[in-house]
This record gives structure tokens, C-alpha cells and sequence, in this order.
């Protein structure tokens, strides 16, 4: 089991217990890809989505996830404009807490959201991407899709392109990348790049062809269209030009190169439509492997709590 | 009242005086100061100081007492009872109020309202544009008129410098100092901690420091334009340091202040999302901390002063975005600046005084007050260098938002004499 009530980041998660994740992971896979979905670890108790910003996959994801372990599942679907004027986020964690919930699975603009809530309340409270600070689950099954495919990750060459600034993504990846020992290298235009990633142990381009090479995986992360309007890149058409990973690109590199991205694409922008459909491309897996992760740290956290009394 | 204090060690740092003596207090005044004083009993309180400091009350020209509009977070009562608790006999108000200070009748109702319910000293400083909105400037004669010692947009910078350039040259009239808030806000871009290596953990919205030291730069080059008096608020950047020493040097007519969290905290103190390390200008580096410490010891920075920003309990546990900036400091300033200068620094006492009554006294004109000298406003206060205390314990002021509150201090204000009156003794108040 997990010994904690929550699970916010990856920065302070021990290997052990990304391990622990993974292998628990693993075993849920087997069991979904399988005609048996459901493994009921969970049953009777109540979860709540509770997401201050849109977001398909991983709510579905992890109301997928919920589901087939068997608990109950409710969606609270807000936008971040109204929590000035609404409700405070820890007097909504208080009220979902009277209704006897078991878990909160929260996304939020804001970084540290999840962490203030958590502090706020005894439910435990899984962080499903806060701001530009971490999105867990995301790291721990892209971590998962490229063991799957590279055993020992240790001094292998994984590079992120994109905008690292602002991603969650990137950082979550590379707190557990680093903690299997590889080597990570950002790249993106140096106003969505800072200096200070590499007080994390990591190296920084801003040239997407040197950058790639010798990649072992190529880590591409999705463009919000809304920065070029902030000035910290001139425009789309520019970002293109010098940093959508197109298949040319990458067919100098090693055959087994795995091309991720956390979704949801923007095709013939960050990455060609060609490259993200070839057999290098497990964007796709990615997604199963998702609700394999989120099942397992549900399962996980759960034990915990003592609430759940079956053994897988 | 009539008070003896005896026997105490005491510091001037105003005529850099240092010796163990009894001091005569009647009425507001100072009367007397030597040795062994012989006094009729009657109606005589006798304090024994021995073992101890008797100091000039500390005069804090940086503090957000939140009346009128705020009584929320903070009064004058609540706030001039932090500042006896603290040890600081005066305090400048700033006039980010609602109202804002910007009109001579909320400056005579502050003054009023103070004259009533204040344990300290409150003199307020006016707003150098009307509701701090940057666009119109005030009425600065009136309210110098009225009773202000200073002008301050403080909370907000004024970014306009056609603005800046000409009160800079008006106020020269008054003999006021301009009390510039340097930041600018298109580099600010909606910052909440200082940028870099933390922020970028904590994935919040960073401020460079380029953001203070753009406009201080701005402010220096008015100031020497002008030959206006400026003062530059919370200084928190060793480039804002060695832009105000280059100044300086070069013979322009500028001081300025810190606060003890930019010597004592850096953006640490921020990990863990705590809004109670939440402060504008934000916590800084290591080296910045370095710099502000160096600062202090050649002369570049000429005064400690709290910034003393109450917020309540349920701004403060919000999501760090939302949470409101500030951070309170009456009641912790002069144990910090006594434990983190004067012990780990070595710093020479009466020098670090200075920074607490001297300097802050030259600023804002203040006449016969903080010397201990007879016929002087008996404003002293009595430190004990060996008490401890832990903030937390007893806080004056009606918030708690301090990253200190959990530390244990050393260094505590025993007693405090404002006007001859006793306001704080041996953890009481008196009104």
C-alpha cells in the first residue's frame, strides 16, 4: 500500500513506491485487456471528479478506472472564472467530505490547489493536474509506456519538446524519469524553456534537431494555443517551423524510438499527423495505460485508508 | 505619571551613547538621566531596568493599519497595540485604506480616531495620486498641512513617470520625502513568489527581481533630475542594493528600507504552497538575502521597517494565487533584527539602531523624539536581550499571518513608555 493519504506530486513519491504503482498497474492491466473489466476493490465507496478545468481524458480515465474497480462515481464540472465569486475550494471539500465521499480526484488551475485541499480535509485527494505544478498520474503511465517498451531506463535519452514552462506534464515526467535514472533533455523556444529546469538535473536546447539525437523517446507536448497572444512566441505558424517533430525528423534515429504525447493532439502543429499514426507513436497505449495507473493508485491509496479489504 | 527606570543599559544610537544610567520620567517628558538619581517617593513608579536595554522607542515607518475600510484584518487600536508589544513608539500609517488617505478630512479623521484609541504615535502618510489610481496627484500641501509626514502610492507603484517626475519636483516645496512602491507591473505579469528555481517547482507564476530594480533604476534617475527626496520601500534585490550604492555615491538624494524577512527568509519559505511567505516585493535568493545583509553594513540601507500587512485567517488559507500578499511584523521586527544583525552578524548596536530610530526619524522631520535626552517626549522602551518568545503565544495584532509565528525568538520588549504613559509591562497592555 501507499503510505499516505493523498497522492499531489511525484517530486516527494520514493521510487519504492513508484515501483509499487507500476507493478500494481501492470496486474490491473491484464486483468481489463482480459474479457473480466471489473475487479470490485472498491465497491460501495463514493468518488468525486471535481474539475475546475475542462478536461476529457483523464476525468473519463479516471472515471473508468473507479468504475471498474467498482465504486461510485460523481462528476463536478466548474470553470476556474467562478471560484472567485463562488464557493471557496475548501468550504466545497468540506461539503463533498459531509457527504461521506471517500475520495476527491481534483483538477485546477491553480498550482497548489490539491494541496491546500488536502490539507483541508481527512478524504483523500488525488491530483489530476494543478496549474503548471504536477499531474501525477500523467508521469506514472508515461513512465509505465516507456518501461513497457525499454526495460532499464537508466541512461537512456528521453526528450521533452514543447512548452515546459507551463506544463505540469513535463515536470511530472521528470521527476519520475529521474528516478530510474534518465537522462532528460528540454527543448522549445528559451522563453518557454527557463534556466532554473536545470537545477532538476537536466539538460536544455533550443534546437529541436540537436536535441533529438540519440533520443531514445521523444516526449511531445501539446502547444496551448492562447501563449503566442502573451508574446512568449511570435506565432503558430513560427512554432512550426522550428519545433513540430515531423517524421523526417526522426527517421535519422535509432527505429525503436518511442514518440509519445499526453494528448489531446494538435496535429500538424506540435506534431505531424503522419508521425503521430506510425508504429513508433504509442500515444494510444498511453491512454489504456492510464486507467491501469489511476486504477492502481486508487487501489493503492485505498489500502491505506483501510477502506478496502480485498487483496489483489 | 511620575517613573524612575533604573540602573539600565542604555543606547542611544541618535549620539552614539552607551552607558548604564537611571532616567527621570514626569508627565510626557524625559527629565533627568545619571547615575543613582535621588527622587521624592510619592507618586513614583520605579521600574529596575538592570540587565537590560533602555532604547528610544523604535519609530516604524512602514506599517498598513487597515483603518478605515479594513477593520477586518487590523485597526488602530489593534495595530498601535502589536507596535507596543514590539517596541515601536511611532508609527507611519500607509494610505492604502478605504478611503484611501488622499483627502485632508480622512487625514484628520485618522489623526482623531488615533488621538482616541492609539497606544502609539500614528502619523499618516498621504497617497501620491488620488485612490493610488496612478493618473491625478493629491493635494500634497494640504495634507502636509493637515498632518502627513510622507507621500507613498504604497501596494501599488507609480507607474506613470511624467507622474513621478513631477511630484518628485513638487514635494520639494514641502520638504516630504516620495515613498516609491518600485515595481512594474508588465514584468510583475501576475507573479505571486519570486522567479525562479521555486516558483518553477511549485509551478507558480514568477517575478523576476528585474521587475523592483527596473523602476528603482527609473526612480534614481528621476531623483537625480529633480534633486527631489526619495525613499525606495522594501528593498528586497541585491540589484536594487548596488543600483540605490552606486546612487548614493554618486551624490543623489535617496534613501531606503528593508524589512527583516528579506534578511532573515528566502523563497524557501514559499515551498509547501504557504501563503504566509506570500509578501510583495516576494522573498528572495540566498545571494539577494547576502546582498541585503551587505547593504545594511555599508550604509547603502538606511532603515528597517516592518511592512506590517494583516490579513485575516481566510484570505490567507486560499490557494496561493488568491491569497492576498503581506505579511504582519510589528511584533517580531526588532527580536529579528536583534538576532539576525546584532548576534549572527556582529553588527555594532547602535549602529542597527539607527536603522530603527535615527534614520527613520531624519526622513520624516520628527521633532523631539527618539533621544533620550531631557525634555525629549519620553518614548522608551525597555528589551531584554536574554527573554524568549515565541510569536505565536500572544499576538497583539488582530491577524496571524507571519511565517514566524512558529519561531522562537530571542530578544523581548519588556516594557514600552509612550509619552510618559506606560502602554505594554510585563506582557499587559495599559490604555
Amino acid at each position: 500500500m501507499l503510505e499516505q493519504k493523498d497522492l499531489l506530486e511525484l517530486e516527494n513519491l520514493s521510487k519504492e513506491n513508484i515501483e509499487l504503482i507500476l507493478d500494481t498497474a501492470q496486474k490491473f492491466k491484464k486483468l481489463f485487456t482480459k474479457s473480466v473489466k471489473k475487479f470490485p476493490a472498491l465497491k460501495g465507496k463514493t468518488i468525486v471528479n471535481l474539475f475546475y478545468e475542462p478536461s476529457t481524458r483523464t476525468r473519463n480515465s479516471f472515471e473508468l478506472a473507479a468504475k471498474r474497480l467498482g465504486a461510485d462515481v460523481i462528476n463536478i464540472v466548474s470553470n476556474t472564472s467562478s471560484i472567485m465569486k463562488g464557493e471557496s475550494l475548501i468550504d466545497t471539500g468540506k461539503t463533498l467530505e459531509a457527504m461521506k465521499v471517500d475520495f476527491i480526484i481534483i483538477r485546477h488551475s491553480i498550482s497548489g490547489a490539491p494541496n491546500l485541499l488536502a490539507k483541508n480535509i481527512s478524504a483523500s485527494v488525488i491530483n489530476a493536474g494543478d496549474g503548471f505544478h504536477e499531474h501525477p498520474t500523467q508521469g506514472l503511465l508515461d513512465l509505465f509506456t516507456i518501461k513497457d517498451k525499454i526495460k532499464d531506463i537508466k541512461g537512456k535519452k528521453i526528450v521533452i519538446v514543447g512548452d515546459i514552462a507551463h506544463s505540469r506534464v513535463a515536470k511530472s515526467n521528470i521527476f519520475a524519469l529521474k528516478k530510474f535514472g534518465a537522462n532528460i533533455t528540454l527543448v522549445g523556444p528559451s522563453t518557454l524553456v527557463p534556466e532554473s529546469f536545470k537545477t532538476l538535473g537536466v539538460e536544455i536546447d533550443y534546437d529541436l534537431k540537436n536535441a533529438i539525437k540519440n533520443a531514445d523517446v521523444i516526449n511531445i507536448l501539446r502547444i496551448q494555443l492562447e501563449r503566442q497572444t502573451k508574446n512568449l512566441f511570435p506565432s503558430i505558424s513560427e512554432y512550426v517551423k522550428f519545433y513540430k517533430v515531423t517524421e523526417d525528423l526522426v527517421s535519422s534515429l535509432d527505429s525503436n524510438v518511442i514518440i509519445m504525447h499526453p494528448g489531446p493532439m494538435n496535429r500538424e502543429i506540435e506534431i505531424s499527423s503522419h508521425l503521430a499514426d506510425t508504429k513508433k507513436s504509442v500515444i494510444l497505449e498511453q491512454v489504456t495505460n492510464g486507467i491501469a495507473i489511476r486504477m492502481a493508485v486508487l487501489y493503492l491509496l485505498s489500502l491505506f485508508k483501510n477502506i478496502s479489504k480485498v487483496s489483489l | 505619571m511620575k517613573i524612575l527606570i533604573k540602573n539600565g543599559n542604555i543606547f542611544d544610537p541618535t549620539r552614539n551613547f552607551n552607558k548604564i544610567s537611571d532616567i527621570y520620567i514626569s508627565g510626557n517628558k524625559i527629565k533627568k538621566i545619571g547615575k543613582n538619581l535621588k527622587l521624592p517617593i510619592k507618586n513614583l513608579k520605579i521600574i529596575d531596568a538592570k540587565g537590560k536595554w533602555v532604547l528610544p522607542g523604535l519609530i516604524d515607518i512602514h506599517t498598513h493599519l487597515r483603518e478605515p475600510g479594513y477593520e477586518g484584518k487590523e485597526t488602530i487600536k489593534t495595530g498601535t497595540m502589536a507596535a507596543a508589544k514590539g517596541g515601536i513608539t511611532t508609527i507611519c500609517a500607509m494610505p492604502n485604506t478605504n478611503p484611501t488617505l488622499d483627502t485632508v478630512p480622512v487625514i484628520e479623521y485618522l489623526i482623531l480616531k488615533s488621538e482616541k484609541e492609539a497606544l502609539v504615535n500614528v502619523l499618516p502618510i498621504g497617497c501620491i495620486t488620488k485612490k493610488e489610481e496612478g493618473k491625478e496627484i493629491t493635494e500634497i500641501g494640504s495634507l502636509v498641512k493637515a498632518g502627513i509626514v510622507a507621500i507613498s502610492d504604497d501596494g501599488k507603484p507609480v507607474s506613470d513617470s511624467f507622474i513621478m517626475y513631477k511630484v518628485l519636483e513638487y514635494t520639494k516645496t514641502f520638504n516630504i520625502p516620495v515613498i516609491s512602491h518600485s515595481e512594474d507591473l508588465n514584468l510583475v505579469n501576475g507573479g505571486v513568489m519570486n522567479e525562479g528555481e521555486i516558483s518553477m517547482r511549485l509551478g507558480l507564476p514568477g517575478i523576476p527581481s528585474a521587475a523592483e530594480e527596473v523602476m528603482v533604476a527609473r526612480d534614481i534617475i528621476l531623483a537625480e533630475r529633480t534633486k527631489g527626496t526619495l525613499h525606495i520601500a522594501h528593498v528586497s534585490t541585491k540589484g536594487s542594493v548596488n543600483l540605490i550604492r552606486d546612487a548614493k555615491k554618486r551624490g543623489v538624494k535617496i534613501t531606503c528600507e528593508t524589512a527583516p524577512h528579506y534578511f532573515t527568509l528566502t523563497e524557501e519559505a514559499a515551498l509547501g504552497y504557504n501563503t504566509n511567505a506570500k509578501i510583495n516585493p516576494p522573498l528572495r535568493t540566498k545571494d539577494d538575502v547576502k546582498a541585503i545583509i551587505e547593504g545594511l553594513k555599508d550604509g547603502t540601507i538606511d532603515i528597517i521597517a516592518s511592512d506590517h500587512a494583516p490579513h485575516t485567517k481566510e484570505e490567507k488559507n486560499r490557494e496561493f494565487n488568491f491569497a492576498p500578499f503581506g505579511i504582519i511584523g510589528l511584533e517580531t521586527e526588532l527580536a529579528l533584527t536583534y538576532q539576525k544583525l546584532i548576534l549572527e552578524e556582529k553588527m555594532d548596536i547602535n549602529f542597527v539602531l539607527k536603522k530603527l530610530i535615527t534614520n527613520p526619524i531624519k526622513l520624516i522631520n520628527l521633532k523631539n523624539r527618539g533621544i533620550i535626552k531631557p525634555e525629549y517626549f519620553a518614548d522608551i522602551v525597555i528589551f531584554d536581550p536574554n527573554k524568549k518568545f515565541i510569536p505565536k503565544d500572544n499576538i497583539a495584532s488582530k491577524s496571524s499571518n507571519s511565517p514566524f509565528l512558529d519561531w522562537k525568538l530571542l530578544g523581548k520588549v519588556d516594557t514600552t513608555i509612550v509619552n510618559g504613559k506606560i502602554v505594554w509591562d510585563n506582557d499587559r497592555f495599559y490604555y
